[in-house]
């Protein structure tokens, strides 16, 4: 009954839902915390450039994290609707995991957020402050959860199968399954460096137009210490990370390599830097190799071996030339970031920093790689997860939902149409808050005051419908 | 270990508190949207908008919890019913976010504001209506075979299940209405009052049909309520039900503002209870109940830890928030104190 379209097409489905919705609690986990930041040093310090800086970013901290809500309510109702049997038989842990992340981050977020976006007149700045920190700790909470679910189904551990459903035994371990540290910590530093690259490509973009701008250089600087800070940490973890599945998702890591398995007269496994990856001569073409680097890095010897994809079997294979290429954009993307991390650093040292045009015209064109380096990462490894659900134990086409082509395509088409009409009035609204000068009023609402919004977007005081008189 | 076998009747009291909360508190947020078409004016309906603006982000989160919480401690039950009215669902979903983003936006356009109201609205009565569909496809049933749904894509499509779709959205303006009463004031106050009498007319009505139809199209339901003993006490569900029409319509005539909205609530109470009564201890009829369904007493137990501990401290927020908003709305104007 279950035609393989169906599969195909609630795959996809999942695909772009949940890529379109992880955008956003990245950009949440990094401009909460370095709202965090920039309130602390404003407390701290008594300087008025990170208070502005504060009401400059927490209008599009705003619209995001709306963004966030409405896309993520699909999420929550999406693992019964499109993925039944994954709900039946592993309910019983990820099901938990998700209650609690409703319990302990959604719920605190939402309890702070009204203070946070719309109390800085009626508070005081202590508990606003402690407001801002409230809503930061949630965004880290909720990744947390999302994380020790998704890590679970990556390298399950603590559970016992009985009559074919995955039953908890140890909490403990279900949580701290094997990969969740490095996957949490690989997470929460990438959303970190999407919105340094976010925040560096608004200050570069200011300081284009007026390089004394005391808040565009100040965003400016802050982002190019985060970003040289942050990315050496985060290649080290990914390695870390990498070396993790190698150990529990040994055919994951043959395909993110490209690697077959060894050649006649070979020694050790060669860095593949490009090529195409051909599943059925199980080849890659026109492969540019340099040998013995990946081994050096893998097994830390020379002629140290792993196993290529020809020692699985066929049908446990992942689609090798998509982990195979999102994991190069990523890669790519990450390097390329350290690169200008250290550019930054450089023209910093030269006292270039705030001068060099060139450079905040770069900043400006990178604005988004932290965040296709982002998608491109979860496509490396929910890609190389496949054919399984569960790693090794249940198969993605033993979970989904019995349904029909035409109900699948129907929603697919639905939610195509939508997320394109949000996710335009949404990147429309960001990109007129950015290009504002960094210098903002207090934003007003709450009680007593007039429209009282705690809503997210509502923190947006402007008309959508610049040229024409707003209602009051 | 008859601990161990009480939890899953814990979980369903607690389940459907959550959707309970969620029913009454995005019922009345959604009726707002759902009286739109019977305001014209822009600056009423401005009022109207305001009066739920502050709180309508954290009703919406109990549907998230009611959702999550099935799914963590009734795996099979929301793997079984989340694909067997999946077009609903998704519809409701879909409709959600229109209304999310119209609530967002009406305010900061001019030109295009016609536009989000008919988003506003049109969201809000769909998504009713859906979330009403899901509920007549659950009473009417659904075909399980093996553990998974084994119908088709549109077996929720009945005269019956329209026609829960059509009563809920009665239900929510009702809601929408009384909760309006309280907010509002003068000549747009009376106007809410002249809304709500059909409003509660027709949900009456609504409500005495579904009640009769149900045990009359499913034998298992009519042996619950007519057979004796069961008749005797349960007489009281259909007497509770008449006395609180005859009070709301009487709290509508004579402007007893704060107590119709508290009585409409009651009214959903009622009609919850009724239908925990036609379906314990089945969770999914004929033949799944609440512990086949639930999830091993490892999962249950460790969630209720959360549960206890984390509900409580949400309720206080939430009464917190509301206590901050109290109060009319006024035209032109924010929140007065």
């Amino acid at each position: 009954m279950l035609g393989l379209e169906a599969l195909d097409l609630a795959r996809f489905q999942f695909a772009f839902t949940v890529s379109f919705h992880i955008i956003f609690p990245a950009f949440s986990i990094g401009l909460a915390s370095y709202l965090m930041v920039l309130e602390g040093l404003w407390l701290k310090t008594g300087k008025e450039v990170y208070h502005n800086l504060y009401r400059f970013w927490i209008r599009i901290f705003a619209v995001a994290f709306g963004l966030g809500v409405v896309s993520g309510v699909v999420m929550a109702y999406e693992f019964g609707t499109n993925w039944s049997g994954f709900a039946e038989k592993a309910g019983d842990i990820t099901g938990v995991l998700l209650t609690y992340e409703v319990l302990t981050a959604f719920f605190l977020e939402a309890g702070f957020l009204g203070i946070m976006l719309f109390g800085e007149s009626r508070v005081s700045k202590r508990l606003h402050f402690f407001a801002t920190c409230m809503v930061a700790i949630g965004t880290l909470i909720s990744a947390t959860w999302i994380l020790a679910s998704n890590s679970w189904m990556q390298t399950p551990a603590g559970f016992e199968i009985i009559d074919g459903r995955f039953e908890p035994v140890s909490w403990l371990q279900i949580i701290f399954n094997p990969s969740f540290p490095y996957r949490l910590l690989h997470m929460v530093l990438a959303a970190f460096i999407s919105v340094s690259f976010l925040v560096g490509g608004v200050g570069g973009y200011h300081l284009l137009r007026d390089r004394t701008d005391p808040a565009a250089r100040k965003m400016f600087s802050m982002a190019m210490w985060m970003a040289v800070v942050a990315l050496p940490i985060q290649i080290m973890v990914g390695d870390a990370h990498g070396l993790n599945t190698l150990e529990h998702q040994p055919a994951k890591l043959a395909a993110m390599e490209g690697y077959w398995g060894p050649q006649p007269g070979e020694t050790g496994v060669p860095l593949t830097l490009f090529g195409m990856p051909d599943m059925d001569s199980a080849t890659t073409h026109y492969a540019l190799e340099v040998p013995n680097v990946a081994s050096l890095y893998l097994t830390h010897s020379l002629h140290g071996e792993i196993r290529g994809l020809k020692s699985f079997p066929r049908d446990e294979w992942p689609d090798v030339p998509l982990v195979f290429w999102s994991f190069r954009i990523m890669v790519g993307l990450g390097v390329a970031m350290l690169g200008m991390g250290v550019l930054g650093l450089f023209l910093r040292w030269r006292h270039k920093l705030y001068e060099s045009r060139w450079f905040h015209r770069l900043t400006v064109y990178t604005l988004p790689a932290g965040f296709i380096a982002l998608v491109a990462g979860w496509v490396t490894t929910e890609g190389g997860r496949q054919p399984w659900v569960i790693y090794g134990l249940m198969r993605t086409v033993d979970a989904a939902s019995p349904l029909h082509v035409g109900s699948v395509a129907a929603s697919l088409s639905g939610f195509v149409v939508v997320y394109a009409i949000i996710f335009g009035i949404g990147v429309y609204y960001i990109t007129k808050l950015v290009r504002m000068e960094p210098m903002g009023a207090i934003p007003e609402g709450g009680p007593g005051h007039e429209r009282q919004p705690k809503r997210s977007f509502s923190a947006v005081e402007h008309d959508l419908d610049d040229t024409e008189e707003r209602h009051s | 270990m008859s601990f161990e076998f009480d939890l899953p009747v814990i979980w369903l009291f607690l389940i459907g508190f959550a959707i309970a909360m969620y029913v009454v508190m995005d019922g009345f947020s959604l009726g707002v949207g759902i009286l739109f078409p019977f305001v014209k004016p822009d600056d009423h309906r401005d009022v109207m908008m305001n009066s739920v603006a502050p709180v309508w982000d954290g009703n919406q989160t109990w549907m998230i919890l009611g959702g999550a919480g099935l799914y963590g401690a009734f795996p099979l039950a929301y793997a079984v019913y989340l694909p067997a009215m999946y077009l609903p669902l998704i519809l409701m979903v879909l409709a959600l976010i229109f209304r999310g983003i119209a609530f967002e936006f009406r305010f900061k356009s001019t030109r295009s504001r016609p536009f989000f109201d008919a988003v506003f609205s049109g969201g809000s009565m769909i998504a009713t209506f859906s979330q009403g569909v899901v509920l007549g496809g659950i009473i009417q049933g659904v075909n399980v075979v093996d553990r998974q749904y084994s119908g088709g894509a549109f077996d929720w499509l009945s005269p019956f299940s329209m026609f829960t779709g059509l009563a809920l959205v009665l239900g929510y303006g009702l809601l929408g209405a009384s909760w309006l009463i309280v907010k509002t004031e003068g000549g747009l106050q009376r106007r809410f009052y002249y809304l709500a009498r059909p409003f509660a007319i027709l949900l009456a009505v609504a409500m005495a049909v579904v009640s009769i139809w149900t045990p009359l199209a499913n034998s298992r339901i009519f042996d619950i309520w007519f057979t004796m003993p069961n008749m005797l006490w349960l007489a009281v569900m259909p007497i509770l039900f008449l006395l609180l029409v005859y009070s709301i319509i009487k709290g509508i005539i004579e402007r007893h503002e704060r107590l119709i909205f508290v009585k409409s609530i009651a009214l959903f109470v009622l009609g919850l209870v009724g239908l925990v009564i036609s379906f314990f201890p089945l969770i999914i009829p004929p033949s799944i109940t609440v512990w086949e369904a639930a999830s091993s007493s490892k999962s249950q137990s460790f969630l209720i830890v959360g549960y206890c501990v984390l509900i409580p401290v949400i309720m206080a927020y939430t009464f917190y928030s509301y206590r901050v908003f109290r109060g009319k709305v006024r035209i032109g104007e924010g929140y007065h104190h």
